[in-house]
């Protein structure tokens, strides 16, 4: 853990002083203007918002896991991310300017929920059948989002949202993803019931639990989590996915020793593929989002294909 | 005391459990036998509100079932289904801790703790705490689970099919486990079975179900007979008595 803290500590000093203005630590004590302007108007807030969504995402993973008893599920496998887009044309197309939160939130919120009763239906729960059904309807959600799109002529606003992307962060612009703060807290807080129901709904119901309502409140969580992510930075592919298979491979899955664990792999591996996309056109940004895929993407494979009986 | 009045339920048109009459005694283990699809596994979840009825009712400790607050229910009755879902890789610890949540809601005491401890050490489960339950053999798992409902410290345990897939060891360890639960803790305990000659060996009473009704029921000498069997399981049967225990012979 300490070493994790360290690591996460020594490269969030690194992603601060990447980038294509120059900045170093010499201006910044001597109080250069400039320095200043750039560490607090544009790195710190990339910084954040990075470390933000990694552990909003990770985390919102990791309980979709959980309450869909999916190691495969996850806010990009189960439609949520797809849901929360067509929330924000529909308020593109009815409000016109985008403020509608409340309505990106809520269609993620009841995209979720429905898969989570669609999956209950399933009289077969088999590991890859369930992510694969999330997958269909997420497709089918996201090409009504473009349709909408197309008709209304929103593509383009639509198109910055698929793609993650940190480089255009700035101070003013990041800050809701500080929701991932509170949310992954109220996630610690209920962890013994959400591994509860992550154990099944006879179980939940014999130690006296209220199966629907953790549900009800792990698809808040998830939605909440990973709406304000893919708002505020885009679609971060295999993370939810990757970083809590990982955790639970080598830690177990007790859920209150994993929040913390999952939260700081999470942040790390965003931290790692961000810098990457920052160094490897310097002084370009290539969208993390590539990076991602192709590293997070091949460990997901790795899984796949490694042990049987654990997947 | 733990009784059922008249319960029945249907699924799709057809009567699954029908008007069901039975009695669970604490200090008692009582067996629920009967041919596939009798409706013994959906008796027992109605009987500990796993699944809903469509009429009669269940007595806890003379209250109605539904009356009861699920979260206080949970510390009097406990009940292990049968196929446990290990999507989760818990440890064995992880799991039996679970035991504790309707006392503790997840934050451990003292005395929990060591509930936990006397759970695993009832089950012979100290050496193996710390490994996850697949790395558990089916019957190792089988016995973590029991301990887990051990350390629910409920005066009413229901295990559905405890003894499946289970080999000829652990299936002995796990009914003598449950009749001292029964017969030193004072615990009523129902087990649904299959393997009669267990039922007949390690329990007090017996119910027998066919087509969902009750056919037979009360202590094993009235039930273990081989007219009462034959005309249950449509198989002639002959009973033997071995060192004073009626043994069931079934084969042809």
């Amino acid at each position: 853990m300490k070493k994790l803290l360290l690591s996460l500590a020594v490269l969030s000093t690194a992603s601060l002083f990447v980038g294509a203005a120059n900045l170093n630590l010499q201006q910044i004590l001597n109080g250069d203007p400039l320095a200043l302007e750039i560490l607090f108007s544009s790195r710190l807030p990339r910084l954040l918002a990075i470390l933000l969504a990694g552990a909003g995402l990770s985390i919102a993973g990791l309980v979709m896991q959980q309450i869909s008893l999916n190691r495969f599920a996850a806010p990009s496998t189960t439609g949520t991310i797809e849901c929360a887009m067509l929330g924000y044309v529909i308020s593109l197309v009815f409000f016109g300017e985008f403020s509608q939160l409340w309505l990106v939130f809520s269609s993620a919120i009841i995209g979720t929920l429905g898969f989570i009763y669609l999956i209950q239906r399933i009289p077969f729960k088999n590991v890859v059948f369930v992510p694969l059904i999330g997958i269909v309807f997420g497709n089918v959600v996201e090409a009504i989002t473009t349709f909408i799109a197309y008709k209304y002529d929103v593509l383009q606003s639509l198109n910055t949202w698929t793609v993650a992307n940190f480089s255009h962060i700035l101070r003013g612009d990041f800050e809701l993803l500080f929701i991932a703060v509170p949310m992954v807290l109220l996630t610690y807080v209920f962890a013994t019931w959400i591994s509860a129901a992550a154990m099944g709904k006879e179980f939940a119901i014999n130690l006296g639990l209220n199966y629907q309502q953790i549900l009800i409140l792990g698809v808040l969580l998830v939605a909440i989590m990973s709406a304000s992510v893919v708002m505020i930075v885009g679609q971060l592919p295999f993370l939810g996915l990757v970083v809590p298979n990982l955790v639970s491979l080598y830690y177990g899955d007790n859920l209150k020793r994993n929040i913390p664990l999952t939260a700081i792999y999470g942040a790390l591996l965003v931290l790692c593929c961000d810098l990457i996309s920052r160094l490897i056109i310097f002084p370009y940004d290539m969208p993390i989002a590539i990076v991602m895929s192709i590293l997070a993407g091949g460990v997901f494979i790795i899984l796949l294909l490694r042990d049987r009986t654990y997947a | 005391m733990i009784q059922v009045n008249q319960l029945s339920k249907c699924y799709q048109g057809k009567k699954v459990v029908d008007g069901a009459q039975a009695q669970f005694e604490r200090g008692k283990v009582t067996a629920i036998i009967g041919p596939n699809g009798a409706g013994k596994s959906t008796l027992l979840a109605m009987a500990a509100r796993l699944t809903s009825r469509d009429s009669g009712n269940v007595i806890i400790d003379g209250k109605e079932i539904a009356q009861w607050n699920t979260g206080q229910l949970a510390k009097r009755l406990a009940v292990l289904r049968q196929a446990n879902s290990f999507a989760m890789r818990f440890t064995v610890q992880e799991l039996v801790a679970f035991g504790r949540f309707p006392y503790s809601k997840g934050r451990l005491t003292d005395r929990d703790n060591q509930v936990i401890h006397s759970a695993l050490a009832y089950l012979d489960l100290v050496e193996l705490k710390d490994k996850y339950l697949d790395e558990l053999s089916g019957g190792q798992r089988q016995m973590a689970f029991i301990a887990m409902v051990l350390a629910q410290d409920t005066d009413y345990v229901y295990l559905d099919e405890p003894l499946n897939n289970l080999d000829i060891k652990h299936s002995l360890q796990i009914m003598q486990v449950i009749q001292k639960m029964a017969h030193e803790m004072q615990k009523a305990v129902v087990i649904v079975i299959h393997d009669i000659n267990f039922a007949s060996c390690y329990c007090d009473t017996i119910l027998a179900l066919k087509h969902g009704k009750v056919v037979a029921s009360g202590a094993v000498d009235e039930v273990i007979q081989g007219p009462v069997l034959s005309s249950i399981y449509e198989t002639p049967f002959e009973i033997l008595t071995v060192k004073g225990k009626r043994i069931c012979s079934y084969m042809v």
